[in-house]
């Protein structure tokens, strides 16, 4: 399966998302530079972490407006998946193909840290594999990932099981403390509407093998196998 | 001419930062200060001096790509 890597100036989980592509899960993964407005075949596009344009004005705010990204948003409009991580999450919502924005953390900390994921919904190409409930546990890594939407667009997210993973404790149980970043009711991912295109903060690309601590992220990767 | 474009984020949406600055206030013995939210402001210079053309404009600009209007909200000033 080709599963197309963007590069943006300042993306830095490009080669751990390639690896975990490649290596790790068996599939052909190929670089999609930003000015390139070529999808090159690709079955399924990922948008990986980093500070794209160094998150000059917000995060993701200049990196929708490159060249890929009107590509993107067509594969996405056809019904292509499309999945985002921490940055690449951010920019989705920027370019409007995810609802909701992502602001600074509670704490206006930087954090680095082990979370545990539920899998809220396994009808989106990114978690189909996925146990429904599963518990994954998966680090996150950014300064704003502190999701919010407004009240009408909360309700529509959970009211159509669009929230696809959130941050709780050991037991499931999505509780305050379980919260890294003050996101609203947990949130750490979500699909839109028609369920193909996927944001998240956490980054499963970074537990797809034992030597990296942890495999709780490859049964995603997975899933985009249909 | 020059124009001057406030970006704020919007009522009721969490601001981390105004937080932080209105405990630092307190902490200063800005004991009256009882709320801060904070924002941008992008100062602009323009090569026209029409006005009327002008402000759309900045508007089309301030909706596309200075502020994200899912969260924040703006004003246009020509000065």
């Amino acid at each position: 399966m080709k599963v197309g890597v963007v590069q943006f100036p300042g993306t830095n989980c490009d080669h751990d998302l390639y690896h975990a592509l490649g290596r790790s899960v068996g599939f052909e993964p190929v670089y999609l530079w930003h000015k390139e407005a070529d999808l090159r075949g690709c079955e399924a596009i990922m948008l990986p972490g980093g500070f794209s344009y160094g998150d000059y004005l917000r995060c993701g705010a200049i990196a929708k407006f490159a060249p890929v990204m009107r590509e993107v948003a067509a594969f996405a409009e056809k019904g292509g998946p499309v999945v985002g991580i921490c940055n690449g999450f951010q920019i989705l919502t920027e370019s409007g193909l995810l609802p909701g924005a992502l602001l600074r953390n509670r704490s206006l900390q930087f954090i680095c840290e082990y979370v545990r994921l539920k899998v809220e919904t396994e009808r989106t190409p990114f978690t189909r594999k996925a146990a429904p409930g599963a518990l994954l546990r998966v680090p996150i890594n950014h300064g704003e990932g502190n999701y919010y939407i407004d009240g009408e667009g909360l309700k529509r997210l959970e009211g159509e099981g669009q929230v696809v993973f959130r941050y709780v404790d050991e037991a499931g149980e999505a509780t305050e403390a379980a919260n890294p970043n003050g996101a609203l009711r947990n949130i750490a991912g979500v699909c839109n509407a028609r369920r193909n295109v996927v944001g998240l903060m956490p980054h499963p690309e970074r537990v797809v093998e034992e030597a990296l601590g942890g495999v709780d992220g490859k049964v995603l990767f997975e899933s985009l196998l249909g | 001419m020059k124009a001057k474009v406030t970006v704020k984020l919007k009522k009721g949406v969490l601001d981390p930062q105004g937080k932080a600055i209105l405990s630092s206030g307190h902490a200063l013995g800005f004991e009256e200060l009882s709320d801060v939210r904070a924002g941008k402001v992008f100062e602009i210079d323009l090569n026209t001096e029409d006005k009327a053309k002008a402000e759309p404009r900045l508007k089309q600009l301030a909706d596309k790509l200075l502020a994200n209007t899912v969260i924040e909200s703006f004003e246009v000033e020509i000065l």
